[in-house]
């Protein structure tokens, strides 16, 4: 049950994804190629600016509706980088800072430093960084925190690929002139955190294809005689997936809501880890349902399962946020232990 | 396709978030004199002087309507009672059933005289309901029970054998589904009775179970005679209202937070340690039980809502198990300590969960049939 900006916006990316994110148009990305039609669609019905306020000519969608496309982005694989750039929206709205015109924009990773007006450092495994304009960065001093909107062209690019063939690059900045400049009450690791959600969302839309995907497979397999669903032990091992892959998408679902009441140690950290401890389970299953055509380069289940694969371990593994919520867990004690499950505040 | 569950994230009112203060209150007194192993136990335990103070807090019927004695309150507002009791390892066992179950079973499908009669004891915290519906030869497979029940002018007589029922010894009444006629369609022919255990004819023998607990039960009828109007809903109709009953047995919190006091007490035990391994290992679980619970809440949600949650039930009942049977295999491997009724607190609550574990994937359907279930929601089967 969707609201009707929520309803609009899940249409709209179905329907541009189900057109343009062809098995070619992922392989041709895989190659190096950015899929210039896709990404104008997706910038033509304003999906990039979906938390962007109206009045900066967003559209003022939540982080539920961010969610929605986040997870889209795994359920097509879409060879795009919409998470960094909506992410980007809210990083610059918050600090009133216009996206520029046709930009690409993706998110540095990495600890910066501003001199004179000039940004130095290094941004490692850079989403996108190959074909992104402009990249947004968090710098923390001791008592204030910036956004700092730069030109990626400025710094020197290596470019390199995770799992899924997606560009993850090292981008070198020194000296580099400031587009944009903001203070912002950002913690220094908001960035990472969004970048953990971000990669949650996406990770359960891709648990959501394996599993459509693995169902329709066993569906159509025929085997002694009859299609290899009628088997219990498929039945039941797609039973495992559809439960895992049913809690990743509640645990990104939370970690989009407790956005709203800023942004919650608690629903973050549980959902990157909730949705590491499924890739595991379902990638595995996915895969024994598929047999041997799954494991070819030719059929696409691998377009899902390598970017799991990856996904879960950026923005912090499962189990970085699984020590993360333990430490504070252990920290406050076990009197305040199921106070911080019901408050959803750790 | 897409997926078939509906799982959407329902918040708590300040209502319900009060209520949760109300009942945080009245547990540290009423919990005071609970020992651990019955605390360990959470709903397999029972002490029918604590249900009696949760009826007179009026926290039994919360949500069922006020014109059956209930509070007219919301799901919801049930779920926190339910979680918070849980969670305290309130012996809850006396009255669960027929909270979670009887009483709805009754409101729905009941009459005037049964609603009249059964409801008031209920909600009082001292009419307690049992479960019929296993047998010797019908276990998951419940269309094969073979209990009789022959109408004879104003009463049906019964003989067979009820088993592994909980509580039966400590119960008034069982709600039992008899078969009355036999039907080409195995489904067909059932029919569900309040049956007054006092009868004649009634034979409860206790089964102890593998931690040597008195905790279900056989149940034999020889030529019982149940009065005709003790049938309740259709004759005939068992099976649909069997099924709506399950519904509610298998979409509670209780479902996945059996083992919750070993992950509290583990984290009581690295507070004092420097150990990643530990400290990683229960965070882990605490994202399975925040999302475990967000999954749960979501449930009671759609109830609110009048949705039929019985697919998402059998996904959180089926992740909730695994989770629930795994705490104790983890808090082994953390602690490495023996499970000992006469250790420390914690190896006593060890002791309790280990051997109980194995039960938290058979009760209320194992954990093939719930995968079953969900197989055919998936176009399976
Ligand atoms: C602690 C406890 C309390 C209980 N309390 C009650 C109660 O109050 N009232 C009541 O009526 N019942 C009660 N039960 C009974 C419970 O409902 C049954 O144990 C359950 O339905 C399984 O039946 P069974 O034990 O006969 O196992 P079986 O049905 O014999 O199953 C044995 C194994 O075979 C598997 N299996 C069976 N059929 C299939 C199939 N079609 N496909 C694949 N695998 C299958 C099962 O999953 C299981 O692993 C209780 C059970 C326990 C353990």
């Amino acid at each position: 049950m969707l609201n009707e900006t929520s309803q609009l916006l899940s249409d709209s990316v179905e329907r541009i994804f189900s057109d343009h994110v062809t098995k070619e148009c992922i392989i041709n990305s895989e190659k190096g190629e950015w899929p210039k039609d896709l990404w104008d669609e997706i910038v033509n019905n304003g999906l990039n600016l979906v938390l962007v306020p109206e009045e900066l000519g967003g559209v003022g969608g939540s982080w539920f509706d961010a969610g929605i496309l986040f997870k889209a982005i795994g359920k097509y694989q879409a060879p795009i980088p919409l998470a960094e750039n909506i992410t980007a929206g809210h990083l610059l709205s918050m600090g009133s800072i216009q996206l520029p015109e046709n930009s690409i924009v993706t998110i540095l990773n990495g600890d910066f430093s501003i001199k004179d007006n000039k940004f130095s450092g290094i941004s490692k495994r850079t989403p996108y960084g190959s074909s992104a304009t402009h990249g947004v960065a968090l710098i923390t001093n001791k008592n204030s925190s910036k956004i700092i909107l730069i030109p990626i062209p400025k710094g020197s690019i290596s470019n390199d690929k995770n799992l899924a063939l997606e560009s993850r690059s090292t981008i070198d900045f020194h000296d580099v002139e400031i587009i944009g400049s903001s203070e912002v009450e950002f913690s220094s690791d908001y960035i990472f955190k969004i970048g953990a959600l971000m990669r949650s969302c996406q990770i359960a839309g891709g648990l959501e294809f394996l599993l459509e995907q693995s169902v329709q497979y066993a569906n159509d397999r025929i085997q002694f005689g009859r299609p290899i669903a009628k088997f219990q032990a498929i039945q039941q091992e797609l039973a495992v997936l559809a439960t895992h892959a049913a809690a990743s998408g509640v645990a990104a679902d939370y970690a989009c809501l407790s956005m709203e009441d800023g942004c919650e140690d608690l629903a973050i950290a549980s959902a990157k880890s909730r949705v590491d401890d499924a890739v595991s389970i379902c990638a595995s299953i996915a895969h024994q349902v598929h047999g041997a055509i799954g494991f070819t380069y030719e059929h696409g289940l691998h377009f899902a399962t390598r970017r799991l694969w990856s996904w879960r371990a950026e923005y912090g593994a499962g189990s970085y946020w699984a020590k993360f919520l333990g430490e504070k867990a252990v920290a406050s004690g076990a009197k305040k232990f199921w106070p911080s499950i019901t408050n959803g505040k750790i | 396709m897409n997926t078939p569950f509906n799982f959407h994230l329902t918040k708590f009112s300040n209502e319900a978030e009060i209520l949760r203060s109300e009942v945080r209150e009245f547990l540290i007194d009423a919990l005071k004199d609970i020992p651990k192993e019955t605390r360990a136990e959470t709903w397999y335990g029972a002490d029918e002087n604590f249900s009696k103070k949760v009826g007179e807090k009026g926290w039994i019927g919360l949500n069922w309507p006020k014109e059956f004695g209930g509070a007219g309150r919301t799901s919801m507002e049930r779920y926190v009672i339910l979680e918070e009791m849980l969670t305290a390892g309130a012996p809850v066992g006396a009255h669960w059933i027929s909270d979670r179950q009887s009483g709805p079973l009754i409101i729905r499908y009941g009459t005037e005289k049964h609603q009249k009669e059964l409801l008031p004891g209920i909600l009082k915290g001292e009419s307690y309901f049992c479960i019929g519906m296993s047998e010797p030869d019908s276990g998951s497979d419940l269309a094969a029970l073979r209990t009789k029940a022959e109408k004879k002018d104003n009463v049906y007589i019964v003989n067979g054998t009820k088993l592994w029922t909980s509580g039966a010894h400590r119960c008034q009444y069982m709600i039992a589904c008899f078969r009355t006629s036999q039907e080409e369609d195995r489904h067909g022919g059932l029919s569900q009775f309040i049956v007054d255990l006092s009868l004649p004819g009634v034979t409860i023998r206790p089964i102890i179970d593998l931690a040597g607990r008195h905790h279900f039960n056989e149940v034999i009828f020889e030529d019982t005679e149940v009065p005709a109007d003790m049938l309740i809903g259709t004759e005939g109709n068992g099976w649909n209202q069997v099924t709506a009953e399950l519904a509610l047995e298998r979409s509670g919190p209780e479902r996945y937070l059996s083992s919750y006091i070993l992950l509290q007490e583990l984290v009581n035990e690295f507070s004092s340690r420097n150990d990643d391994e530990g400290v990683t290992e229960i965070g882990r679980q605490m994202a399975h039980l925040t999302t475990l619970r967000q999954m749960s809440v979501s449930v009671a949600g759609m109830l609110d809502e009048g949705a039929n949650p019985a697919l998402e039930a059998s996904v959180v009942k089926d992740l909730g198990a695994v989770f629930e049977q795994d705490l104790p295999n983890i808090a082994h491997r953390l602690m490495g300590l023996e499970p000992d009724a006469n250790g420390s607190d914690f190896q006593r609550y060890l002791a309790i969960l280990t051997q109980i574990s194995p039960s938290f994937s058979l009760r209320g359907g194992t954990r093939e049939i719930l995968r079953g279930i969900i197989a055919r929601g998936l176009g399976l089967r």
